[in-house]
């Protein structure tokens, strides 16, 4: 592979473009993924150029956006998260939770009380720097029984924060939590400065790598770098622009017009054609990301694992991630855990459309034919309708009658999901196994939403929670991703790549594949050839 | 005139009865729809704690009548309120907003008014002929398009293309004002596309209404050249059904363009208006809904007036 290092050099010292190189590599009999992925590391191991405004279309944005943390929904608040707030620890591309505004953290040996050693010298864009008091105050914003967050149910089992001196923050915990740093810093629990005990909630000073310059909800942001920023290694451009562009045609035009240089959510129906643009790159990154079918296991005929089981068989995941998806995803195995997660069961056999085994269940169930309804709607997710319609047809085949029912995308989340015995859900997944069943699993959990009550899979929740050996934790995992695998109330037949656009010359490292767009953090992750 | 200006108070009495009747249908209409804001803005996240804890932040736990009381007297004393989503003065979210939709609309109009007035002076002086029947097709086809597909296929021609505009419009309040102008062409275009029909076949049918009575066959006989009877002689007295059709577009152009905005990306009140009824902000809903209104209910007597000035027979109806 002398040959290939050669050309490596050579595109590092800029002599080769982007394209020939992988040209080269490719005929050097390098595959086209590997050689894209040795030029994003040749280009990262060249080093970030410094400067340039990067322009920004996110299909995201709404006019009732705030500044507010604890009420982000939307990828467009996510980015601004990203780019000008901190929380304690960040996930980079590799999963693991890295430090950030805490420069180290460690637990008791229960895992019960945890201990975060903030950064020293690390201020706030107003300047004042960041103590205790101000984490605490920040956490105390998403907590407590006038707190609106979204995130206030992660901190249930939080029973206090404690300062230790000016950089010191102690956590005593209901329970032992292995991965406490994880929820710590979930993007809604960002710190802010502290004035008396509270934050000002919609404050725009935050302590990250860009500031915002100017924010007009709906419509665009503005951001600058900020010079006082701790680490060297980020914050590549000089600014940032973000404009809301909802109708992705007019942000497919915006980018191959060179309005802007970077667009999320791209039309998978035309992103063969958008592939064909020289001066464009299509970016995909897998993360936690999938959709869920939740079925009620308190009403029938979902209480019966049978008929669950029958349905899990009789869809054909394949043909669907190829429709719906056209590729851009993987087929998923009934759990929730993505194959990016730490504790991921690599070795629980694929589920496949088995007609067979379907009808055998339904036999079991006593049952020779079944008819069920299914709510979709593409709030769910982009093609949620295509989806039921294609299953519909593939589950006749095993004398199960689906009948799809196209509810309205106003008000699928509080009218639908978690009301309807049947519907489609997507869940944005989370960077740990314990977050993820928590959340959605565990019989007390509030989106539970297929109020599904095991209590072998409780119990192992508990202990895999408390839990520090990681071979343990790997047993227990395992066990628990094949319960909700075999028993679960919810399909997962599917885990949505996140596919982006770029101009040709925006170039980044290995990305991170937590939220969408470089897990949020593409303002200071991402730098201009 | 004292007719007149009697007339206009009439207007304006009636005209801010109709905008409260407005003001409630739409607070009730909004409450009337699943949710509120806490729900909505939560959304997936939503759990019954944070939602009693968001509503009692927003006041929504009071009855919708005594929210609509305190909102009415409120706007009594010039408050317009707070958006209750991020607590701006919709004064001052509406403000900028409005700026940008009136320039397009304007922009629009100067450019959509006089082609349909001279294709439809044109068209009914050489009517029934290849010219007259190809301005009826163009105007026609660009009319029943969607107003989303004359926008992209005006992007593709001339911002893909061509490249002589930009494909979306990508405006703010720094901009310069002949900067706004290049970066609105093609949204004005587009809405010029879509109004033109209507004004134009008005004023020829209008004009060619005319021309079969009998002063114009007495001024053709006297031998006036064609030009010189349509716009001395037919036109001033086919001006008030114009000027109506006119003021009814007008009035369109300003409140019916949210998918030109969302096409262009262009800031302007449709997507306020759209995003507040979709997260349920009703003191955004309301006022932005009260402007639009009173757009059309000024409008419609600017043109009731001028009809009578070019007119002064309808002030007096049998």
């Amino acid at each position: 592979m002398k040959e290939l290092d050669f050309h490596k050099s050579r595109f590092m010292a800029g002599k080769i473009g982007r394209r020939e190189f992988i040209g080269r590599a490719i005929a050097l009999g390098v595959s086209v993924g590997a050689a894209s992925t040795l030029a994003a590391e040749a280009a990262f191991a060249a080093g970030p150029k410094k400067g340039g405004h990067l322009r920004t279309g996110i299909s995201h944005g709404s006019t009732t956006d705030s500044l507010d943390t604890a009420t982000y929904e939307n990828g467009f608040m996510g980015a601004i998260s990203g780019g000008t707030f901190n929380q304690l620890g960040q996930v980079k591309a590799d999963g693991q939770i890295h430090p950030d505004v805490a420069e180290s953290w460690d637990a008791s040996p229960d895992a019960k009380t945890w201990t975060f050693n903030l950064r020293k010298g690390m201020t706030f864009h107003n300047g004042k720097s960041v103590e205790a008091d101000d984490v605490i105050a920040s956490f105390q914003h998403h907590m407590g029984k006038d707190s609106k967050s979204a995130a206030k149910s992660l901190l249930d089992q939080v029973v206090s924060i404690k300062a230790d001196g000016k950089h010191t923050v102690v956590f005593d915990l209901s329970g032992g939590n292995a991965d406490f740093p994880f929820v710590a810093s979930d993007y809604h629990i960002a710190i802010k400065p502290a004035k008396d005990g509270k934050i000002d909630p919609i404050g725009k000073h935050g302590t990250g790598s860009y500031m915002i310059e100017s924010f007009e909800p709906g419509v665009r942001a503005t951001f600058k770098r900020n010079p006082n920023y701790h680490d060297g290694e980020v914050a590549h451009v000089d600014s940032v622009e973000m404009i809301t562009i909802a109708d992705v045609a007019a942000r497919t035009n915006a980018l191959s017009t060179g309005e802007i240089d970077m667009m999320d959510r791209v039309d998978l129906k035309t992103v063969h054609l958008l592939k064909r643009n020289k001066n464009l790159k299509v970016e995909t990154t897998t993360g936690f990301a999938h959709y869920t079918m939740p079925m009620r296991t308190d009403t029938p005929p979902f209480d019966n694992n049978h008929v669950r089981m029958a349905l899990k068989h009789a869809m054909d995941r394949e043909a669907i991630l190829k429709t719906v998806l056209r590729g851009y995803g993987s087929v998923g195995n009934d759990h929730p855990i993505s194959p990016a997660n730490q504790f991921y069961a690599a070795e629980l056999p694929q589920r496949s459309y088995d007609i067979d085994k379907a009808k055998f269940h339904l036999k079991k169930a006593g049952l020779s034919s079944l008819n069920v309804e299914l709510s979709a709607a593409d709030a769910a997710f982009a093609g949620a309708v295509d989806a039921a319609v294609l299953y519909k047809e593939q589950a006749a085949k095993a004398g199960i009658n689906i009948k799809v029912i196209r509810e309205p995308n106003d008000g699928y989340w509080s009218n639908v999901w978690l009301k309807k015995a049947w519907c489609f859900c997507y869940w944005g997944g989370r960077p740990t196994e314990d977050w993820m069943f928590t959340t959605a699993y565990a019989a007390d959990a509030k989106w539970n939403d297929t109020y599904w009550k095991n209590d072998r899979f409780n119990t192992l929740l508990l202990a895999g929670r408390a839990e520090l050996d990681p071979k343990k934790r790997r047993e227990i995992y395992v066990e628990m991703q094949s319960i909700v695998r075999d028993d679960g109330g919810a399909m997962v037949p599917l885990f949505n790549n996140y596919v982006f656009a770029t101009a040709k010359n925006v170039e980044h490292g290995k990305m991170a594949g937590n939220w969408d767009l470089d897990g949020s953090r593409f303002m200071e992750r991402w730098w201009f050839s | 005139m004292s007719q007149i200006l009697y007339m206009v108070a009439q207007r304006f009495a009636l005209g801010l009865l109709t905008l409260f009747a407005i003001s409630l249908i739409i607070f009730f209409g909004v409450e009337l729809l699943p949710g509120d804001l806490a729900t909505e803005i939560l959304g997936r996240s939503a759990t019954p704690e944070t939602v009693a804890a968001f509503r009692i932040e927003l006041g929504l736990d009071k009855t919708p009548y005594t929210r609509y009381a305190e909102w009415l007297s409120n706007l009594l004393q010039g408050d317009m309120g707070k958006s209750l989503a991020n607590q701006r003065e919709i004064s001052e979210l509406i403000a900028t907003r409005i700026g940008n939709t009136l320039f397009l609309a304007c922009m629009a109009a100067i450019i959509s008014v006089p082609i349909a007035l001279i294709l439809g002076i044109l068209a009914a002086l050489f009517r029934n002929t290849f010219f007259d029947r190809s301005v009826n097709v163009f105007t026609l086809t660009t009319i029943s398009f969607p107003e989303f597909f004359v926008a992209y296929i005006l992007v593709f021609v001339f911002a893909v293309n061509l490249g002589w505009f930009p494909s979306i419009s990508n405006i703010n309040p720094n901009t310069l004002f002949w900067e706004q102008v290049y970066r609105s062409t093609l949204p004005a275009l587009t809405l010029t596309l879509v109004v033109v029909a209507h004004m134009m076949r008005m004023t020829r049918a209008s004009i060619i209404n005319l021309l079969a009575s009998a002063y114009i066959e007495m001024a053709n006989l006297k031998g006036l050249k064609p030009w010189r009877i349509i716009t001395r002689h037919a036109l001033p007295n086919a001006l008030a059904p114009i000027i109506n059709v006119i003021i009814i577009n007008l009035a369109y152009l300003i409140v019916g363009v949210v998918i030109v905005e969302t096409v262009f990306v262009y800031p302007g009140l449709g997507q306020l208006l759209i995003d507040s009824v979709s997260k349920r902000d009703l003191p955004v809903v309301q006022s932005a809904s009260l402007l639009f209104a009173a757009t059309y209910i000024l409008l419609n007597l600017v043109a009731d007036v001028l009809s009578i000035l070019t007119n002064p027979r309808l002030l007096h109806p049998r």
